[in-house]
């Protein structure tokens, strides 16, 4: 029973629907093995009731030779969306426990196409961070080790619930979102698929904001078939997401397996960085290697803003997060730390309900939108930003995607780079221009490093092109074979 | 940075110790837009509901939710742009203001600071029915409303209703072209006026639904530009220009006595006719304002704007001059009928198939006269404009006189009917037969032989037997038959 766990999406999605097994039986078997892995932290919220009374709901109408894409199919689901009658905390003490009356347009559509809920994903608070240690609740763990230790290492984040729990079969797929990096870094660190689609491919519709022109939603998933038939779910347009694009969603599935002849695959030459593990070169070029062989033309390729990236990102995104983050003040939901007077339980809330990173974002973002800073700070970064949409829209003259490492380094132990931010930040300088252009990307577990943890390539398309990613994505899949487990030790 | 080149007229300079100021005064007009639906979410908008009854998740900045722009509002703030004769940008965007407050849920509002969705303009301004001056529009903006802090339920505790929150505002910021308080209360005037014609903003001042914040300066006629400060909370004509007068005082007499005004932001008090600080330039808020990134930037297509522009009602300079040209009203008279739309619309019904001129004397005294006298609005008149129209057409026709016209009106506005009816039923009908009429000055020229005889020698005695002959006929007789009548029998 248990091995049914280890199925991906799409053998699950079909299992189901031959009746080789029901919902409620693989939604069982995730329970428990929830239940068994809760030292991982995973799971902030486990919501095994709704899990089995959606399960027999979809045990039902597979019976009915009905249902959706993803019917009966248990996923896990990121803090950070609302959840109709979930705590949903966004891995805040601010949010106290806020539980929404309304549901996020991802997750209905999900629910829509079939999909059992298991439960909440714990996260970086607000989705600030990259190693999930920020998060109020305790840090995710990895299911991931060093080969030879049990030092505890982090699963990358924010989306670090996400990946783990998927990692350690903790649901068959999840949600995450990506506002620098927070789905592919941890699908790296974690051997795992993460799909950031297309700025506005997915809505932002009740998922609880970081910062508004970078946040995008997409699955993390075991395969890169599961990441594309998840994305088909989570994506389309809503008249209630102003920034959602209206364009119909392509056949992602049928894109994973489409033919590379011929098609151009560009290499930055700027994501070539000092210091970086030549381990991460070695895997580059291997993937470089793999694509000439699935047909594909390599061309070499210039961004060369690409390092003003990553200043540019820590400067526009704290600066919609301080702006997003204010309604946070203990007047109509979540925690209230009750002050003398007004100012005083708004300094008491915020600086008690916020954990430390959100606190210097909210700072940094404030400063950089005050008076007399704003041009130097806010708006030159801006500028970048158009400046880096610029470099890519250059590079499309000469080839159809490109790949990139997706990380700087494996995944770390926690503790180890968590008391210097700059460092931690370090962490997305292959990932933030894909979120300052709004173009897609996805990561693809291509290797172990020496130390036996996963190493991930990334492809990054054009705008709504995300088929092209699924494409390169499954070419990398197919050669790199890479089918390596954490070792179970929880 | 404002200029100010015009220097008032010397009637409106205030004399201090040190000589005398002018007043330099420049307006912002909040107006809320006349939209069923707030800015950015489906709420409803209206007044007077349960407090937090109108309050969407949008409203309560509930984690996740997002504004969606309300494209009536953005008509409606064109629609009003025309109405300023002013540029419309094809491009405008919105922005966060942001600070905390608890009537402010999001932690910020949403506006337009960096590209406002109409740009500067013109208007012609009427002070005291007397001149006119112009007034510069430096723009016009979408904002979003704030809820309402209530501090006077509870000595402890503020009460918060978020039914206004989220509520759109167009915000019309005026240039410092107004230099009295009459001016003042002529620009406000005219924008209600405007945006009345327009249907754009009913203009309500005491729901609040159009407010004013006023910015005052003093200077030495034609002198540099003093410092201003900012009055919040002007909420009527009489406020407004209570609050300029109290505030161009305070300044001279701050500035004559050797200090200097503080630029700051301070409260009207209605109670007191005072200014107060409300906050001074120190603790002003540092707003930090940047594009709002939930929504995407306003472009509008020439067409859309065109097709706007086309389905514009004609507005009061416009209709004023019709009526000058075609009616041959006098301006003054043309102003006061176009100072109102319904009042506009109820002079050209009264007016329709009748002497327009009549028609215009008619409605300005008698009509207009009535309601102010009875403090009514014109859209209560208890006298139809199609009654009226009946009214003077029987004046036109000698059907009756113009006294008879009076007590027929008096007769409409107690009792209601239609006026030819009353008019026939009650035998008001002027006594155009000259034969009654010579019966009758037989009669009191027999009564009246000494009388009679002086009139050849004072004609002004004539008088005497016209009113005797009106009496007789109960004000029927047609005053120009009697006249001639009398003058062949006695001169």
């Amino acid at each position: 029973m248990s091995d049914l766990t280890k199925l991906s999406l799409s053998e699950a999605v079909s299992g189901l629907r031959n009746k080789e097994f029901s919902s409620r039986e693989i939604t069982q078997a995730h329970l428990e093995a929830m239940e068994q892995a809760r030292g991982l932290n995973a799971y902030l919220t486990e919501t095994p009731d709704k899990a089995y009374e959606m399960a027999d709901a979809s045990d039902a109408k597979i019976a009915k030779g009905e249902g959706g894409i993803l019917e009966g199919a248990p996923i896990g689901i990121k803090d950070l969306f609302c959840v109709d009658g979930v705590k949903t905390c966004a891995g805040s003490k601010i949010l106290g426990e806020f539980t929404p009356p309304y549901e996020s347009t991802v997750t209905a559509k999900l629910w829509k196409d079939g999909a059992v809920m298991l439960g909440k994903l714990n996260m970086d608070e607000f989705a600030m961070g990259s190693s999930n240690e920020n998060s109020a609740y305790g840090n995710v763990i990895s299911p991931w080790q060093r080969a030879g230790s049990n030092a505890a290492i982090v699963p990358g984040g924010s989306s670090g619930g996400s990946a783990a729990a998927v990692a350690a079969d903790l649901c068959l797929a999840a949600t995450g979102t990506d506002t620098g990096g927070s789905i592919r870094q941890p699908a790296a660190f974690t051997g795992l698929v993460g799909m950031k689609p297309t700025y506005g491919r997915c809505s932002r519709y009740g998922i609880v904001a970081f910062a508004s022109s970078l946040d995008q939603a997409g699955p993390i998933t075991k395969t890169v078939e599961d990441a594309a038939l998840m994305l088909g779910s989570m994506s389309g347009f809503d008249e209630k997401d102003s920034t959602s694009l209206s364009r119909d969603v392509p056949d992602f599935v049928s894109a994973c397996t489409k033919s590379l002849k011929g098609m151009r695959i560009g290499i930055p030459k700027e994501y070539r960085m000092d210091g970086m593990p030549e381990e991460i070169e070695k895997l580059w070029q291997q993937g470089t290697q793999w694509l000439r062989d699935a047909g594909c033309e390599i061309v070499d390729v210039s961004l060369p803003h690409t390092k003003y990236a990553l200043p540019a990102y820590y400067i526009v995104a704290p600066a919609e997060a301080s702006s997003n983050l204010a309604r946070y003040d203990g007047m109509r939901y979540g925690a209230r730390i009750d002050g003398d007077d007004l100012n005083s339980t708004y300094e008491r809330t915020r600086a008690q309900g916020f954990g430390e990173e959100v606190r210097r974002r909210i700072m940094i973002g404030t400063y950089v939108l005050s008076a007399g800073f704003y041009d130097a700070y806010y708006i030159r970064a801006q500028k970048v930003r158009a400046k880096i949409a610029e470099d890519f829209k250059k590079a499309w003259e000469k080839c159809d995607a490109l790949l990139t490492p997706t990380t700087p380094s494996a995944a770390f132990g926690i503790g180890e780079v968590s008391d210097d931010p700059v460092q931690m930040y370090l962490n997305d300088v292959f990932t933030v221009t894909a979120n300052l252009a709004g173009l897609p990307g996805i990561s693809v577990p291509a290797a172990l490093d020496s130390q036996g943890l996963p190493l991930g390539l990334q492809v990054i398309g054009k705008a709504l092109d995300e088929e092209t990613c699924f494409a390169v994505g499954g070419a990398l899949e197919r050669a790199a074979r890479f089918n390596a487990k954490a070792t179970r030790w929880w | 940075m404002f200029t100010a080149t015009r220097i008032a007229d010397k009637k409106d300079w205030i004399s201090g110790a040190t000589g005398d100021w002018e007043i330099i005064i420049g307006l912002e007009i909040h107006a809320q837009v006349a939209s069923k639906a707030k800015l950015f979410s489906g709420s409803s908008t209206e007044f007077g509901s349960e407090p937090n009854s109108q309050v969407s998740l949008v409203d309560a900045a509930m984690p996740g939710m997002l504004p969606v722009l309300n494209e009536f509002c953005v008509e409606q703030a064109i629609r009003t742009g025309f109405g300023l004769n002013a540029e419309i940008n094809l491009f405008s965007r919105f922005d966060r203001k942001n600070y905390f407050y608890p009537d402010l849920p999001q932690g910020y509002q949403i506006s337009q600071l960096y590209h406002p969705i109409v740009g500067e303009g013109e208007i012609e301004v009427d002070v005291d029915g007397a001149d006119t001056i112009k007034v510069g529009i430096e723009r016009l903006h979408l904002e979003q409303d704030a809820g309402k802090s209530i501090h006077d339920l509870d000595p402890n505790s503020t009460y918060v209703d978020l039914n206004r929150c989220g509520v759109a505002l167009m915000e019309i910021v005026s240039k410092p072209d107004m230099r009295s308080s009459a001016e003042a209360a002529g620009y406000v005037k005219k924008i209600r006026s405007l945006v009345r014609y327009l249907e754009t903003c009913d203009g309500d001042m005491e729901k609040g639904n159009l407010r004013a914040d006023v910015n005052i300066s003093v200077r030495k006629p034609g002198g540099e530009l003093g410092t201003r400060c900012e009055i919040k909370n002007v909420n009527s004509m009489r406020f407004i220009a209570q609050a300029i007068e109290y505030e161009a005082r305070r300044q001279i007499d701050i500035i004559e006595s050797g200090g200097k005004i503080d630029q700051e932001t301070r409260l009207f008090n209605a109670d007191t006719g005072k200014t107060r600080t409300m906050r001074s330039k120190e603790d002003a808020h540092d707003y930090r304002y940047f594009p709002c990134p939930d929504l995407l930037p306003v472009k509008l297509s020439q067409e859309y704007v065109n097709s706007i522009k086309a389905a514009l009602p004609e507005l009061p300079d416009a209709k004023r001059a019709r009526f000058v040209a075609e009616y041959g009203l006098s301006a003054y008279d043309a102003g006061v009928l176009v100072s109102d739309r319904e009042k506009s619309a109820y002079y050209e019904a009264v007016a329709k198939g009748n002497d327009k001129k009549l028609a215009a004397n008619w409605v300005i005294n008698e009509v207009f006269g009535k309601l102010n006298k009875e403090n009514i609005e014109i859209e209560n008149s208890p006298v139809s404009a199609k009654a009226n129209n009946s009214i003077v057409k029987m004046i036109t026709d000698k059907t009756i006189s113009g006294k008879i016209a009076k007590q027929v009106f008096e007769i409409c506005w107690n009792e209601g009917g239609d006026p030819v009816k009353i008019v026939d039923e009650r035998g008001l009908k002027q006594v155009t037969d000259t034969g009654a009429i010579e019966a009758m000055i037989d009669e009191i020229i027999a009564a009246n032989p000494e009388q009679a005889a002086k009139v050849k020698d004072k004609p002004k005695t004539l008088g005497w037997f016209v009113g005797q002959v009106m009496q007789k006929s109960g004000g029927k007789a047609n005053p120009q038959a009697v006249n001639q009548l009398l003058r062949s029998k006695l001169l």
